[in-house]
């Protein structure tokens, strides 16, 4: 199987999350993480979540991967409501979760194993992945032998390879230095645009959020509910150079009015 | 050094070489002011070499000076001689072999069980509610109170002794397995869910593979436990091994067969401690 026949079959689906609520614990310690929160997103979209630290950002994630259990609302991939973690709904998460006693290959190779995928195709697959996050060469390494970079591009192989309708990527990047973090940037998209699947994606970084999103929804503070959503209209494919046009910093100036309010409210 | 090798720069490689092979005094006093230093390969054997050096001469220096008496304690020299006579009479090897089999047949009976159900308790929140008070329970009960009651319920065979090992680590390796099985990173989980792995299939792909090292460490370590019980069976009742002949011994006044069978145990120890770290290395080599 070469690369063109894995891409030319994308498979993606929407997300629609509707008045969903979240609460940890019980009683005096409840938290309240979510509270009516709302939004859609495409089939294709790439859409990324900004808000503040707290905010229930990872939580929506865990929700929409089946992670967690919510306390009200709805939520539907590709139509289906989601009522446990599946291969359907990939993660990137927050915290680097390579399986340790594998290699970087075997790490690739876990989801479609658990397909039990015919040997030959996964060896097809593996292969493809890992030279589109540019790791061929690490194929055989162990996860603790890579650098922060490395194992998060192994991650978004590994989430990839099983081939989800929609990507869930939490941070992915948080932990990186800002070059290794442009740099993945470009890849992710290059990567995005081959596969073209739904990617809900979460970070603090907001020239990040502008730079790959169709779309920016805009999280407040604790109990999380969308503030606003922003469509970001530049075309593609981008350039870093993105980032010093009046453009996109008057984009920018919106959002971080908009966070900061948020900080206003809570003081 | 231990680190892949595009983990390194070139240069930093050569600095590490230069002060490891050419200072040897200088990387002694690195390696004891700097925590976690590694220790090259000679270092480390000339070390444990003149550690058991002084111990061993310690032993002359205090029969030879006359400072403990023969009776107490015998002269290397006299041990080593009575090792090589029962070695060559067979008498060594019939009880060594006795013993040997005692805590295999204990260890391997407790282990078998230990570590599946370990791995469930640990995974299992509502299988540690079940059990963990009354592991916790008999894990503080002294095992040498049962070897009476174990006489009485099954004689003094081979079963007793069996008995008396797997009483005696059954429920540690349990409480053990079962904390690493907890300690697993709950993301690692999550991102097995998210990649297809079924619930039911989580202690087998995820929480096995990622406490192997934990639980092959935990194994070596009751290992270790396992021959201080045989001892204790034993010295109680048996008619062969390594405890039953220092018993005998004690009562003809040879300390010398004493020391020689407590040799024995450390070597057949040390042996098994380096067989477990050799597997270790083999089946988790990410781990090391
Ligand atoms: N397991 C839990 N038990 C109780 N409270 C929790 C738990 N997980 C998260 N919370 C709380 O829910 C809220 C949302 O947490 P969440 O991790 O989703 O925030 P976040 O937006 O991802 O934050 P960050 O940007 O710092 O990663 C926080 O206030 C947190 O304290
Ligand atoms: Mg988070």
């Amino acid at each position: 199987m070469d690369a063109l026949t894995l891409t030319t079959k994308p498979k993606s689906a929407d997300i629609g999350v509707d008045n969903v609520a979240l609460r940890y614990g019980t009683g005096d310690n409840a938290v309240l993480a979510l509270d009516g929160i709302s939004f859609h997103v495409a089939p294709n979209e790439f859409c990324v979540i900004v808000g503040p630290s707290g905010c229930g950002k990872s939580s929506l994630l865990y929700l929409i991967a089946g992670l967690e259990e919510r306390t009200g609302g709805t939520i539907a991939v590709g139509g289906k409501p989601v009522t446990e973690p599946g291969a359907d709904r990939g993660m990137v998460f927050q915290a680097y979760t390579l399986f340790p006693w594998l290699t970087v290959a075997q790490n690739v190779e876990y989801g479609p194993k658990r397909k039990s995928m015919p040997a030959a195709e996964r060896r097809a697959i593996v292969e493809h992945f890992l030279q589109e996050v540019g790791l061929a060469k690490f194929a055989n390494h162990y996860p603790s032998q890579l650098s922060g970079g490395m194992k998060q591009r192994v991650a978004i192989a590994r989430a990839l390879a099983n081939d989800p309708q929609v990507l869930l990527m939490d941070e992915p990047f948080g932990a990186l230095d800002s070059q290794t973090r442009h740099s993945m940037q470009r890849l992710l998209l290059r990567i995005w645009d081959h596969s073209k699947k739904t990617v809900l994606f979460v970070t603090h970084d907001i020239d990040e959020a502008i730079l790959l999103a169709d779309r920016v929804l805009v999280m407040s503070g604790r109990p999380g509910q969308i503030k606003k959503e922003i469509r970001v209209g530049f075309s593609r494919p981008r350039s870093m150079d993105l980032v010093m046009e009046p453009n996109f910093i008057a984009m920018k100036r919106a959002i971080l009015e908009l966070l900061k309010n948020d900080e206003d409210d809570e003081h | 050094m231990t680190l892949a090798p595009n983990a390194t720069s070139p240069i930093s490689h050569i600095v590490t070489k230069s002060v490891d092979q050419n200072q040897p005094g200088r990387s002694v006093w690195k390696a004891v002011a700097t925590p976690f230093q590694a220790v090259s390969r000679p270092l480390a054997i000339t070390l444990s070499v003149l550690v058991w050096v002084a111990v061993i001469g310690g032993w002359f220096a205090l029969t030879y000076s006359g400072a403990v008496k023969e009776m107490f304690l015998p002269r290397p020299e006299s041990v080593v001689s009575t090792t090589i006579r029962m070695a060559l009479d067979g008498s060594l090897w019939e009880h060594v072999l006795a013993s040997v089999q005692v805590v295999l047949i204990g260890f391997v009976l407790s282990s078998i069980v230990a570590v599946p159900l370990g791995l469930t308790m640990g995974t299992y929140r509502i299988v540690q509610a079940a059990l963990d008070p009354l592991v916790n329970f008999i894990r503080y009960l002294p095992v040498t109170s049962f070897v009476p009651l174990f006489i009485l319920w099954i004689g003094i065979g081979i079963e007793q002794r069996v008995a008396v090992i797997i009483f005696g680590i059954f429920f540690q390796q349990l409480v053990m397995i079962a904390d690493s099985a907890r300690g697993v990173q709950r993301d690692l989980v999550n991102a097995a869910y998210t990649l297809g792995t079924k619930r039911s299939d989580t202690v087998f792909h995820i929480v096995f593979p990622a406490t192997l090292p934990n639980v092959l460490d935990v194994l070596r370590v009751t290992m270790g436990w396992a021959w201080t019980y045989l001892v204790v069976a034993e010295l109680v009742a048996a008619r062969s091994g390594l405890g039953y002949i220092s018993l005998k011994a004690m009562r003809g006044f040879q300390v010398d067969v004493i020391f020689m069978a407590i040799a024995m145990i450390g070597i057949l120890g040390l042996c098994t401690d380096q067989l477990f770290r050799g597997i270790r290395r083999l089946v988790a080599p990410w781990a090391n």
